[in-house]
């Protein structure tokens, strides 16, 4: 089902090896994810499907560094994450990862532009910095005007833009979307998958996506479906690009 | 990184004042109190010692009887005479000025006033030994000492009471059934520190007060001065030595008298003040700490509030030590706003009361840098343990909650 003899040979971004993710402990131990094997490449753009409880969340969390793969190993650009502690993960999210959730997670009563400024805060990058490439972000995904608007006052496809130019304000090697489109009707779904599709296709960054659409996956180069905390499939697509 | 934090934790408080305003105060009154009582402490204890000081430099004062003890008992002893005042005045080179006094309580009249005061008999050394400035006419002449004649001086509160407005000197009283001219009238040395008025008295030379007043030669206290403040216990001491021997005392009989050292009595009510400032200073930073707890209170509700702020921080790349720091910060933002609050506050408290209980008001910069640093250290300390549970929280876990 994996077509990868077409493909140029890339270099692997992320790698899991054997991993395992078990919640509890003794009986009421459950394996979230059951020894799966990935491997996802720089300047991919993935898909991760799943019926909910399938470990489709567990995987997106231990690839963003959120978490620890209970067995076997995961390496990020080659970095070893299993033996890295909270904070070292935490600097690898830092400056490695940017992050888009579903429910948007901007920080309520602040403007868009110091959202958007927060992950710059945490590196420690000077106020005049800050401005400017939180700006040029904003700009990018089309807000240029609506610096000053808090959450509440921007659209729900609003707040997905600041999200996003959150999330590329750092210049990440993998952005993270976790159901993305999920809290959006279709038309601004499909706006912000085009957005994604463009950052992948002009900047060659590396999206791996978790939804439940179908029409939202199609957007992707790739497409794994998990089921029960195994991989069920894993297509890639030729050819599907932006509308 | 610092000042975005400061940014944060004043944003955060404005966001909602009502409970900021209802935490800060916890604070507010701590400092507040602590400050207030500390410097009407401060004060209070230079108002006795100044009190006391104003009873006269470097004064001893000779008492008959034994020593009133925790019971109060004193026994009655011999008076004593001329011959012991002598003994005193050439015997001992420690003692400038002796006063011996004989007092009893009469009635002052002037014409249809009457006042029941006491009457003091002494000599001239008593102005000297006591600070005590004849403000009005004049004191007694030597001459005057020893010759009997009914002259007197009057205390502020006598005069007034007798003569109101008028001019008292040259005109006669009676004290008793003799008449006696009034000669001068003393400066007001105002209420002693146990309360009494020491203005209300009229005093005589001590020959005329034994002749007409008492009928008897006895002399009941004797107020000297020392030299110097530094040799008040060796005159002390020369003094009982002395009168042991002239009081024919035994060996092994205890004092029938007793020397008051006004040096011991300073430092008594002076030991005395502060522990009570102390006293209160500790009750007042009880306050400060049921101030720091309401602060602990209210941050673990923020941090619980914050959870999903916490979450997506973490998410985006905050180390725990990003998160402690931004809820330390704002725990000392709060307690230091209410230590600075707490200090204005105190202070203009301590200078209302201060001028409420007439005691002189004494700022003290050691206590209000002490108070709000102590307050900003309570932010730290009880800040600490809801930021650290705010830094050990779990990413995952805090994006999901609701």
């Amino acid at each position: 089902m994996t077509d990868r003899s077409t493909e140029p040979s890339p270099e692997p971004l992320i790698v899991l090896k054997n991993v395992s993710r078990i919640y509890g402990t003794g009986d009421a131990a459950v394996a979230a994810l059951d020894t799966i094997d990935l491997t996802i490449d720089k300047g991919d753009f993935v898909a991760v499907m799943g019926p909910s409880g399938s470990g489709k969340s567990t995987t997106m969390n231990i690839i963003g560094c959120l978490d620890k793969p209970t067995h076997g190993h995961y390496s990020l650009n080659g970095i070893d994450i299993g033996t890295l502690n909270n904070d070292e993960r935490a600097l690898l999210r830092r400056y490695a990862i940017g992050f888009i959730f579903q429910g948007f997670n901007l920080l309520a009563r602040t403007s868009a532009l110091e959202n958007v400024e927060l992950p710059l805060v945490y590196r420690r990058v000077s106020t005049e910095d800050r401005h400017a490439r939180a700006r040029a972000a904003l700009a990018e995904v089309g807000l240029a005007k609506r610096e000053r608007h808090t959450p509440a006052e921007l659209s729900g496809g609003e707040q997905q833009r600041v999200a996003i130019a959150r999330a590329i304000v750092t210049d990440p090697m993998l952005l993270v979307a976790d159901e993305p489109t999920g809290n959006l009707d279709t038309k601004r779904s499909e706006e912000i998958m085009n957005f994604l599709v463009r950052l992948n296709t002009e900047k060659g960054l590396t999206i791996v996506m978790v939804t439940h659409e179908p029409d939202m996956a199609a957007f992707a180069k790739r497409i794994i479906s998990f089921r029960d905390g195994h991989i069920e499939s894993d297509v890639r697509q030729r050819e599907v690009q932006a509308c | 990184m610092l000042g975005s934090a400061f940014v944060i934790a004043l944003r955060q408080l404005r966001r909602n004042v009502l409970r900021s305003i209802l935490t800060v105060l916890g604070i507010v009154i701590g400092v507040a109190a602590v400050i207030a009582m500390v410097t009407l402490g401060s004060g209070a204890t230079l108002k006795v010692t100044s009190d006391i000081s104003s009873l006269g430099r470097n004064m001893l004062i000779i008492q008959r009887g034994t020593e009133p003890s925790g019971g109060g008992i004193s026994i009655t002893a011999p008076a004593f005479t001329d011959a012991d005042i002598r003994a005193l005045q050439t015997e001992i080179a420690t003692i400038s000025a002796v006063a011996p006094t004989s007092n009893q309580r009469s009635l002052a009249v002037n014409g249809n006033i009457n006042w029941a005061t006491s009457v003091i008999g002494t000599t001239n050394d008593y102005f000297v030994v006591r600070d005590w400035v004849v403000s009005e006419g004049r004191a007694f002449t030597s001459a005057e000492d020893k010759s009997g004649r009914m002259l007197c001086v009057l205390g502020a509160t006598t005069r007034k009471e007798l003569f109101g407005n008028q001019s008292p000197i040259g005109n006669s009283i009676r004290l008793g059934r003799q008449s006696c001219e009034v000669i001068g009238v003393l400066s007001s040395k105002g209420q002693s520190t146990f309360g009494s008025d020491q203005d209300d008295l009229v005093i005589v030379p001590l020959k005329a007060f034994h002749r007409r007043i008492a009928g008897k030669p006895d002399i009941d206290t004797i107020y000297l001065s020392a030299t110097s403040a530094a040799v008040t216990t060796e005159a002390k001491s020369a003094i009982i030595s002395l009168l042991r021997e002239r009081r024919r005392l035994p060996r092994a009989a205890e004092d029938d008298f007793f020397v008051r050292d006004l040096k011991e009595i300073t430092e008594v009510v002076e030991r005395t003040t502060g522990i009570m400032t102390a006293f209160l200073s500790a009750v007042a930073a009880v306050s400060l700490l049921v101030g720091g707890i309401g602060i602990m209170n209210i941050m673990l509700v923020s941090v619980t509030e914050r959870t999903r702020e916490i979450g997506i921080r973490l998410a985006i790349g905050a180390q725990g030590s990003d998160i402690l720091r931004q809820f330390l910060i704002e725990a000392v933002v709060v307690s230091s706003i209410g230590g600075v609050i707490g200090m204005a506050l105190g202070l203009l408290g301590a200078v209302g009361a201060a001028k409420a209980l007439n005691v002189p008001f004494v700022f003290e910069p050691g206590v209000v840098v002490l108070a709000f640093v102590f307050s900003s250290l309570v932010g730290i300390c009880f800040g600490y343990f809801p930021a650290r549970r705010a830094a050990k929280m779990d990413p995952i876990q805090a994006l999901r909650y609701e």
